[in-house]
């Protein structure tokens, strides 16, 4: 009888409808064979695609230090370009694993999102970029000033105050991409282009006329950038922890990709804990104990991630400045791996 | 010979049609409020089992940051709930003027298919080709980067008698600021519209009787004109013209047109007046010859024959396809996050979505009012249509 059937399904359906448990994200990631991370749509020295299609840059390399740690392999990885309005949609709904997209750690993302953030990778504040033709040479001339911003970032709230603070007016155009803010501030739309510090560098670089561009040297708030992932999953969240901060320590250590082999059989305490031939420090995170291990060689310590990706290797030449080690005076400070 | 077995000449209560309908349909409606439950109810225990926030409450919450342009008075300390306002009056500014001119662009463009001048009807089938097929968001990215971006900067501006200035920052156009007199000359104007009015029922009646034609349209001009003109100047002239000003980076004072809104209206009113353009020559085609033929044979000029037959009998075809484009314009309005144009779906579900992470919320928000916009420009176009539509003769 038709009705029996049409109940039938109805039954069947709702019962589909349950809310399934979660299942760990390491074992999600074992099981899938790659780590789903997620990227900005093209920012130099942070995440970009070459010609070839070869992700490279700061973040890009926390996610293969996570792929390194948990799958062996650095290679692991399926890259996706979020826009700054997706980003934490994306990560909340289970598209991905781990969220590296030059991303502001703040109290209100860490608390209403249902998001960890898991360390910082690198130190940050938001500047102004103008055109040297305008002659201004201080940010509290800008009194009056048009600004490109990208939508939906922790810029514009950090904008909003310091103008705010400084009796200052301001009128605020905004974009999608930071690409489009970038063609927006060329074709004088506005004065001043005002985001994090290193990315005002990267576009700098895009810019036809590159010399024409001056970064002023207010940095007005503090952007610390790095990993995120869900909240509720304390294993997964150990684990990109502790990859961030194996990078760092390996700089501290004196680990390179070059040296990390030879170290693991001949280094001093500290560093074979690190690279695993004493201590399981691996087991405890779930992890096998070569796991700092891959990913100092495959990826290289933080030194030589970031010269290679930011610094005097690469085209923005960006200081180490505060993305020091605390013995070098800046603030990069891991926890002891014992 | 076989007994009939004897049964009454009720069927059982569930054969019976009516009320077997009755119970597929009571069964049907308790099946999908119990599936719109368990979606609810699955959504919120998900959130709340990830420490996702849920609920309003935000939108008392201090905004913190700017928009760029507002018709209601905004800036950082104001709260979420005014964000939402701010996107729904830019919305419906930039709805409404496009609405307007597209269907005026739209109009011509679908008489003009009927001209007796070739390189007209060709012009008009150019463009409706061209526009109709270009994606709408390549056409505003055209708009925008292309055209006004080439405009100069703030300190090179065009001019038009140093009064208007046209630059890369938008068109900043003389303000009117009223003084305390200019009431009057508001209930002048008031009265002169009253007063066409009137003039319109009258000619209108005076023809009914005794066939005389009025020259309505220039009476009408010259009461518009001179009947506020005559109040200005008895008030001495209660308004103040503020010019903009180039001051530090920019102008200031005046009105000031945003380059979004402007590349926004123009493509969406060059998008939607192609497809209107089409619906007008459907009109336009669908009323039969004879009319025509009959129109000129009482000696009727071309322009009369198309406003007074033509055009109201085409207009039956022509609202509901009218009803539709308004509303993909309202819907196509959205594309404004592209360029940075603040309408409600880039401030709202734009910005405030990511620095307060309540997606489910906002988008649902946002949702209800696009729903009930363009709820509204069906009903009036259904109103307007059932007026409009004639007894088939």
């Amino acid at each position: 009888m038709k009705l029996k059937k049409l109940l039938a399904t109805l039954l069947f359906s709702s019962v589909g409808l349950v809310s399934y448990a979660q299942a760990g994200t390491l074992d999600d990631v074992k099981s899938k064979g790659y780590v789903s991370c997620g990227v900005s749509t093209g920012l130099a020295g942070f995440s970009q695609k070459d010609e070839k299609g070869q992700w490279s840059g700061l973040d890009v390399d926390v996610c293969r230090g996570v792929a390194a740690a948990v799958l062996g392999d650095a290679a692991k990885v399926k890259y996706k370009p979020l826009t700054a309005k997706e980003r934490f949609t994306a990560l909340q709904s289970g598209e991905i694993d781990v969220l590296s997209r030059n991303t502001t750690w703040t109290h209100t993302r860490d608390t209403s999102l249902g998001l960890n953030f898991a360390g910082t990778i690198y130190y940050d504040g938001t500047g102004f970029m103008v055109r040297k033709e305008l002659g201004v040479k201080s940010a509290l001339e800008l009194d009056g000033a048009a600004a490109c911003i990208q939508a939906g970032t922790s810029t514009e709230l950090a904008i909003a105050d310091y103008f705010r603070e400084n009796n200052m007016k301001f009128s605020v155009v905004t974009f999608d991409t930071s690409d489009q803010t970038r063609t927006g501030f060329e074709s004088g739309r506005c004065d001043f282009l005002t985001s994090d510090q290193s990315q005002l560098y990267a576009l700098r670089i895009g810019l036809k006329n590159p010399a024409g561009a001056i970064v002023l040297p207010e940095v007005i708030s503090k952007e610390p950038l790095g990993p995120v992932v869900r909240q509720g999953d304390d294993e997964w969240f150990n684990i990109v922890k502790w990859v961030v901060n194996a990078s760092i320590e390996g700089e501290y250590q004196g680990v390179t990709s070059a040296n990390a082999a030879d170290l693991r059989a001949n280094g001093n305490p500290g560093q074979k804990r690190l690279l695993g031939t004493e201590g399981d420090l691996g087991k405890k995170l779930g992890l096998d104990n070569d796991w700092a291990f891959n990913v100092i060689s495959q990826v290289g310590n933080y030194a030589e991630s970031f010269e290679r990706n930011v610094g005097m290797d690469s085209p923005l030449k960006i200081a180490r400045g505060l993305n020091a080690q605390w013995t070098d005076g800046g603030i990069l400070y891991s926890p002891a791996m014992r | 010979m076989s007994v009939l077995p004897t049964s009454s000449s009720q069927t059982a209560f569930y054969n019976n049609p009516q009320i077997r309908s009755v119970i597929y349909q009571v069964i049907l409606t308790l099946a999908l409020g119990y599936f719109f439950y368990l979606i609810v109810s699955n959504t919120l225990a998900n959130m709340q089992s990830r420490g996702i926030q849920s609920g309003f409450a935000f939108l008392d919450s201090t905004a913190g940051f700017d928009i760029l342009m507002s018709l209601i008075p905004y800036d950082a300390t104001y709260t979420y709930g005014r964000t939402f306002l701010v996107g729904i009056l830019n919305t419906i500014l930039v709805s409404t003027i496009s609405i307007v001119l597209a269907t005026i662009v739209g109009f011509i463009i679908g008489v003009s298919f009927f001209s007796q001048n070739w390189l007209i009807r060709t012009l008009a089938r150019i463009y409706v080709e061209t526009f109709r097929n270009i994606p709408l968001l390549l056409q505003i990215f055209f708009w925008y980067f292309a055209v006004l971006s080439s405009l100069p900067g703030a300190r090179q501006s065009l001019s038009i008698g140093e009064v208007i200035f046209l630059n890369v920052r938008g068109l900043y156009l003389p303000d009117l600021i009223a003084e305390a007199a200019a009431g009057y000359v508001y209930a002048a104007m008031a009265f002169a519209i009253v007063g066409v009015w009137l003039v319109k029922r009258w000619a209108k009646k005076r023809q009914d009787l005794t066939g005389q034609q009025f020259p309505v349209f220039p009476v009408s001009l010259a009461m518009l004109i001179v009947i506020p003109v005559l109040a200005l100047v008895l008030t001495d002239m209660p308004f103040q013209w503020e010019f903009p000003v180039l001051r530090g980076f920019n102008y200031s004072g005046g009105i000031t047109v945003i380059p979004e809104l402007i590349a926004l209206a123009i493509s969406l009113t060059i998008y939607t007046g192609a497809f209107i353009g089409e619906a007008v020559r459907a009109g336009v085609q669908s009323v039969p010859h004879g009319q025509t033929e009959a129109a000129r044979s009482i000696g009727l000029k071309e322009r009369q024959i198309m406003k007074l037959i033509i055009v109201p009998q085409a207009m039956r075809v022509i609202t509901p396809i009218l009803n539709s484009e308004y509303q993909s314009l309202v819907k196509n309005s959205t594309l404004a996050t592209a360029i940075g144009y603040p309408d409600l779906f880039t401030v709202f579900v734009g910005t405030t979505l990511n620095q307060t992470g309540q997606a489910i919320e906002i988008v649902f928000m946002t949702m209800a009012v696009y729903l009930l916009f363009n709820m509204i420009i069906s009903v009036v176009m259904n109103l307007f249509n059932r007026k409009v539509a004639l007894v088939s003769r």
